[in-house]
């Protein structure tokens, strides 16, 4: 990595926050985000959870309100529309381009065609569901569609992610800063639905609600997902939530979180590493999360990368109460988690 | 009109040593009715030095066989070096190429491929596009269920291929669980995933079979059966089958299959004698029936 007085100017990084309600739009925007993610109350969107999300009067609204106070609105609309049943999304795209949304994040091919195609003035992002790993990837959606932003994958190092920079200008990157970590490649993982029947490409939900039970036994508490066990809680220990890759089991006569711990990602400590890699915007996770959380973490990161910007030291920041387990890594980012 | 309804053999997902690749592929050309046959690694650059020097000899014997041959792309690609190895692929010449990434589909934009099971297919926006970069034969990821399939083949104007039988490739990841299941860094892996030839059985804390795991990939514990299903899914404009390599007699499952398309055999009779092939698999059908993918649905239930 070259070393910040040796780099060109650094071009200050947007923080992208998420919002499931209105409210949380505009708590994110108040706590000084440039620019907020939201989805539409249906399956168009990876984060379909009961009580989430935005009708088109809300969306409306909140683009309003985003935009009086300098900020952008980003719609997802980032799952694979069902063949034969496309008018759902078809729709969405028609009505992110009607609101006036800033840009859509799109994931499914023939649906960034349609966009692309019927919308030729909508700013395309692509969804971190497609996957782009590669500047070939990245340029397929640029040379063909016009693509603007991608969203990566949560699989590269910070390393990685600088050269596939230097290689796709102008297309800018969008990188996950903290939240909920995919250990998969996101957008080609079908764990939910080989146990559930429902997955984030079809569906919008990963381990959803509907398919979770905790059983009380004289142990602890189980927790289950679609009828399998996802792990074992003692009596005096939190149940976390089943979410299928972050359970214990047991592999060559041993149990273990064998994908990953229940834990968030948090990469406060290697924001200039992320800035020098020529990112252009950083993402935080979690459209299901409270006003609270969202404030939280979008003050920490604001004066995180405001610190960064103005060459002083990181805010020294804990977000441990705001963390999966009270755990945290920086995940991918760094080698060794491989 | 009718289309004999063809069956092709997946590449081999695991990590599995070159001699013993070579007698699995030779058994192949010389014993099994497969149509068409695909090499190369998809799951982990890290294996492929070993298995380069063996692929010619694999190809060669398997085209004097006459069957068609094709070679496999890997499905997640992030380093520079894996994207030279795409990039060798891509120029293949005289022989076809499996994008299992998007890539490499934009890498042979303008010439005939297969688009793989690892590119998500769902719709018939997609479908459309990939046909109109050259795919000449698409094959649809697991979780699809028969509705959605039979709209898809409707709309293609090339040959669409089902995933029926063998562990099913759920999800791929840049942490390899095979050493992590061993404490060991995926840098300093030993290739450890060799020791499972069939995949690392993973189970629940309750000891329920759940998942199994090929270094970088997840796979379903079950395997996949459709042998009650083909005859439906052929009728619906499926044209071809793709069954997964495993450590079974594979030329022998194969002929089953082929049995059943040719209506040669009854499924039942058929599931029994795939059961005896493979006396340690738990098989499942749940997705081509919308349901979870691990259950097994009885047609007539």
């Amino acid at each position: 990595m070259m070393a910040a007085a040796a780099a060109p100017a650094l071009a200050r990084p947007e923080l992208v926050c998420p919002a499931g309600t209105p409210a949380a739009l505009r708590s994110a925007v108040d706590a000084g985000a440039d620019c907020v993610y939201v989805g539409f109350r249906d399956e168009t969107n990876a984060r379909n959870f009961p009580g989430l999300n935005f009708s088109r009067k809300e969306l409306g609204e909140g683009i309003v309100y985003a935009h009086e106070r300098g900020a952008k609105v980003l719609v997802a609309v980032n799952t694979f529309p069902r063949a034969g049943q496309p008018e759902l999304w078809h729709q969405a795209v028609d009505d992110v381009a009607r609101l006036r949304a800033d840009a859509i994040i799109l994931a499914d091919i023939g649906l960034i065609d349609y966009a692309a195609r019927t919308h030729p003035e909508l700013r395309l992002h692509l969804s971190v569901q497609a996957a782009a790993s590669n500047p070939e990837a990245i340029r397929f959606y640029a040379d063909r569609y016009g693509i603007r932003r991608v969203v990566l994958p949560r699989v590269l190092t910070v390393q990685e992610i600088a050269a596939i920079n230097s290689r796709i200008s102008p297309v800018e990157t969008e990188v996950f800063v903290f939240g909920g970590l995919c250990v998969m490649a996101e957008g080609r993982c079908a764990l939910s639905s080989y146990v559930t029947g429902q997955s984030p490409n079809m569906n919008g939900v990963c381990s959803p609600a509907g398919a979770v039970r905790y059983t009380e036994t004289s142990q602890g508490v189980t927790s289950e997902l679609g009828g399998f066990t996802i792990n074992q809680f003692a009596a005096n220990e939190p149940a976390g939530y089943p979410t299928l890759c972050k359970g214990r089991f047991i592999a060559r006569d041993k149990a273990s979180y064998l994908f990953e711990e229940p834990t968030s990602l948090n990469t406060l400590t290697i924001l200039p590493d992320l800035i020098r890699a020529g990112v252009t915007a950083f993402k935080i996770e979690g459209r299901q999360r409270g006003r609270a959380y969202v404030a939280a973490v979008v003050q920490a990161f604001r004066a995180g990368i405001d610190a960064v910007m103005a060459g002083r030291p990181l805010p020294d920041i804990d977000l441990d109460r705001i963390t999966e387990g009270g755990k945290q890594t920086t995940g991918a980012y760094e080698k060794a988690w491989r | 009109m009718t289309q004999v309804t063809k069956l092709t053999l997946g590449p081999v997902l695991f990590n599995w040593k070159p001699e013993r690749l070579k007698d699995f592929y030779f058994r192949i050309a010389d014993e099994s009715v497969f149509d068409t046959v695909h090499v190369g690694e998809v799951v982990c650059s890290k294996r492929t030095p070993f298995l380069e020097p063996v692929w010619p000899e694999i190809v060669e014997r398997l085209t004097a066989a006459g069957k068609e041959v094709v070679l496999s792309s890997l499905a997640l690609i992030m380093s520079d070096r894996e994207l030279e190895q795409a990039r060798g692929l891509a120029a293949s010449d005289g022989v076809l190429v499996e994008a299992n990434d998007i890539s490499v589909a934009a890498m042979m934009a303008g010439r005939p491929f297969v688009a793989g099971p690892l590119l998500n297919i769902y719709n018939e926006g997609t479908l459309a596009t990939l046909e109109a970069m050259g795919a000449m034969r698409i094959c649809l990821p697991a979780e699809l269920a028969a509705g959605p399939i039979a709209a898809l083949a409707a709309a293609a104007a090339t040959d669409i291929e089902v995933q029926a039988f063998g562990r099913l490739p759920l999800a791929i990841s840049a942490r390899c669980y095979a050493a992590r299941a061993r404490n060991l860094a995926k840098d300093g892996c030993q290739y450890v995933c060799a020791d499972d030839p069939d995949g690392m059985a993973v189970e629940t804390l309750d000891e329920v079979p759940f998942l199994a795991v090929n270094g970088t990939q997840t796979m379903s514990y079950h395997t996949m059966d459709l042998l009650a299903e083909v005859g439906g899914l052929a009728a619906a404009g499926v044209g071809r089958f793709r069954l997964w390599p495993h450590s079974v007699d594979m030329a022998q499952v194969a002929a089953l299959f082929r049995a059943v398309l040719d209506n040669r055999v009854e499924v039942a009779e058929a599931e029994t004698r795939l059961a005896d092939l493979c006396p340690d698999a738990e098989f499942a059908n749940g997705y081509i029936h919308g349901r979870p993918g691990h259950l097994f649905i009885e047609e007539n239930a």
